[in-house]
């Protein structure tokens, strides 16, 4: 049932051999969680840097199965494992959608909620957490227990945005977003600099859905120009869903490939390709998920991987700061063709959750030792600005940046101990951060 | 709307053709071994779509049990339309090769016990002449190698029944499929190390629910696994014996 796998998380940076473990029922999962001094739960290895990394690896492939779902409530149990790829094509023909969710489809449900992710719409629906009515849970003690809001509510409100460090998430209860057609009604504005990027999100925040591409790689006056994706769910069209992959990329390219001309052309093209307040229905799947066409696209960055930085600046002096930043980012020349600028709405209660009210920014880096020194600045500026970096993005954030950013950590900390999970559960992440 | 006898059901490869015949809407009865895992699995093919999920749990070595099986799928589905046998184990050749128990026991599982449904269904879809069986053999059955014979015998033993059996009931209208899959990257397989010839369960599922569906007869997949044991069974015997593959 083992085996040493070299694993790494999307950005393909860094890796690491690890003992994989892949049980094939609930039951063996316990068995192996007991057996083992540590483990840690892995769903699709989508987290960016080492958050799912450790020696000794859970891979919930098979925890999979759906538990049950009321088509009329629209309230869905289902395992750990499942993706919301699955989950997608179950719920939508029956007139259901997740009420928040990620750029990807092919995470778990389990990573999720460990990565309390956030999407398009979390200034009105806030993160994927904050729609879960219950979490079964094995912990370190090897006792499975339920928790929701309102009971253990302190080892749920650490296990949402924990980063699987509490214990294995082994199924959950989610409440679904009923919706009428399976189509997004979207509208485009552009925003020749930061400024007027910004502002479009405040005369928008009634919008459901925002979010902007951002070209990083322009400076002066066009610094920060950005096209800014609005959507609501259509009423018409009906309830299909196609979830068939276009193209994949086979190989690592060369990472010259990915160079700050091409990328440069790229973004140029991108911005003269947009059109003005252009309103346009669109299908779901391209809509929230448009790099899901593209297999394995991380390849495109080479064989030795990259790193993306997503930070959040709090909203006062939000746009300033994010020049500031902006600034940092074009001049470095290292940014990559896809940033994406987006407004959060209010923090939840989740001790480790990453959205606080502002502005977040995420971008990739091309693996390269100027790119981690340019990343170690953009942290420091951030922490600076009273910011924070996101967790499930992370593969080189210092210590102290973490316990100065993420202030509940202590709180955190107590939780685990608490439910059994300190030295149990952890990461290459958690390790690096000081976490016990 | 089909109905469908899983038998063997926690199997991956099975699980995963349920999957999408539950997508589809079909009916299913599944019989497994293990009652949690048949039921966890019963719970989700419900809420994947099909139109009704019924389980059966034995341990298939007793064979004297397989005619109160097959009453009881009719019973739940009402007829049967596919069977689908899956069941099986991996032996740990080491093992075998040390015990004649162990060794005979891997055969009953994986070659007579199939035979002993094989033969009651035959019978009872060559009465009303219709019906699909698909069981899932093994490319290991082509040719006996040093590191799996005993497996590979028993899965030899499976593929050479069904291509008599489906000689037999052509006449009857009656389809018989023998699948043969490569490397599948399943719970059952999890110790090995995955290199490039090995394929994901759905990948297989979906062929051989395709494969069922145009009533084929024998089908290696994925494909390239027609060419890779067509070389294997080229092979003079006196060649063979030197390589270790």
């Amino acid at each position: 049932m083992t085996n040493v796998t070299k694993i790494y998380g999307w950005g393909r940076y860094p890796q690491q051999d690890a003992y994989l473990h892949v049980p094939a029922s609930c039951t063996s999962l316990e068995l192996i969680t007991k057996q083992q001094n540590s483990v840690l739960a892995r769903g699709m290895g989508r987290s960016y840097g080492d958050s799912a990394n450790a020696l000794n690896v859970l891979q919930t492939t098979y925890i999979n199965h759906f538990i049950e779902f009321d088509k009329s409530t629209g309230k869905l149990s289902a395992e750990a494992g499942i993706t919301l790829r699955e989950i997608l094509e179950v719920i939508v023909p029956r007139g259901w959608f997740l009420p928040v969710t990620p750029g990807t489809s092919y995470v778990t449900l389990g990573g999720a909620i460990a990565s309390d992710v956030h999407g398009k719409n979390h200034h009105i629906a806030g993160t994927f957490g904050q729609h879960i009515k219950s979490l079964s849970m094995l912990l370190g003690t090897g006792e499975v227990v339920t928790t929701s809001p309102q009971h253990h509510a302190d080892l749920f409100h650490a296990t949402c945005g924990g980063m699987g460090l509490t214990g294995i998430i082994m199924s959950a209860t989610i409440q679904l977003l009923p919706i009428k057609s399976s189509f997004i009604s979207q509208k485009t504005i552009k925003a020749d600099c930061i400024e007027a990027a910004c502002e479009a999100f405040d005369s928008n925040s009634d919008a459901t859905y925002s979010v902007a591409w951002i070209d990083c790689l322009s400076k002066g006056k066009s610094l920060g120009r950005s096209v800014i994706m609005l959507g609501e769910h259509a009423e018409q069209g009906g309830l299909e869903i196609n979830l068939r992959q276009k193209i994949s990329v086979q190989f690592s390219t060369p990472s010259t490939l990915l160079n700050s001309l091409t990328m440069k052309a790229f973004n140029t093209a991108y911005w003269h390709k947009s059109k003005q307040n252009v309103s346009q229905t669109v299908a779901l799947m391209p809509y929230f998920y448009p790099l899901d066409a593209i297999g394995e696209w991380n390849r495109l960055y080479g064989k030795k991987g990259f790193v993306q930085f997503q930070c959040v600046l709090p909203k006062i002096d939000g746009v300033a700061n994010m020049r500031k930043l902006l600034t940092e980012i074009s001049s470095s020349g290292e940014g990559s063709f896809l940033a994406v600028l987006k407004q959060f709405g209010n923090a939840n209660q989740n001790l480790l959750s990453f959205p606080t009210e502002g502005y977040t920014l995420a971008l990739d880096f091309k693996i390269s030792e100027s790119a981690i020194k340019t990343v170690s600045k953009l942290e420091d500026m951030v922490v600076d600005m009273g910011g924070r970096i996101y967790l499930t993005k992370d593969a080189l954030m210092k210590e102290k940046t973490f316990k100065a950013t993420y202030p509940n950590w202590e709180k955190f900390e107590a939780v685990r101990a608490k439910y059994g999970a300190i030295g149990k559960f952890k990461s290459m992440q958690s390790q690096r951060l000081g976490l016990a | 709307m089909k109905k469908i006898l899983v038998i063997g059901a926690t199997s991956a490869i099975a699980e995963h053709c349920a999957r999408i015949w539950a997508a589809k809407g079909d009916a299913m009865h599944l019989v497994a071994r293990n009652e949690q895992h048949v039921q966890t699995i019963a719970a989700d093919l419900k809420v994947r779509g099909a139109s009704e999920v019924t389980t059966y749990c034995i341990d298939l070595n007793d064979m004297n049990e397989h005619e109160e099986l097959l009453d009881a799928a009719n019973d739940a589905l009402g007829s049967v339309d596919i069977v689908l046998i899956a069941h099986g184990t991996l032996s740990n050749q080491r093992s075998c090769e040390l015990s004649v128990k162990e060794t005979l026991a891997e055969i009953q599982t994986n070659a007579l016990s199939t035979i002993s449904l094989l033969t009651l269904i035959a019978n009872r879809f060559e009465a009303i002449k219709s019906g699909t069986i698909c069981v899932i053999s093994s490319v290991a059955g082509d040719r006996g190698r040093a590191n799996n014979y005993v497996y590979g015998s028993a899965k030899a033993m499976v593929t050479a029944f069904t291509s008599g059996l489906r000689q037999r009931l052509h006449q009857s209208n009656v389809a018989v499929l023998t699948i043969k899959p490569g490397f599948v990257d399943t719970p059952m397989t999890s110790e090995f190390k995955k290199g490039l010839l090995w394929a994901k369960p759905n990948v297989v599922a979906a062929r051989v629910v395709e494969a069922i569906a145009a009533k084929r007869s024998e089908v290696y997949v994925p494909i390239y696994w027609w060419v890779v044991m067509a070389i294997i069974k080229i092979m003079p015997a006196g060649i063979f014996k030197k390589f270790k593959v």
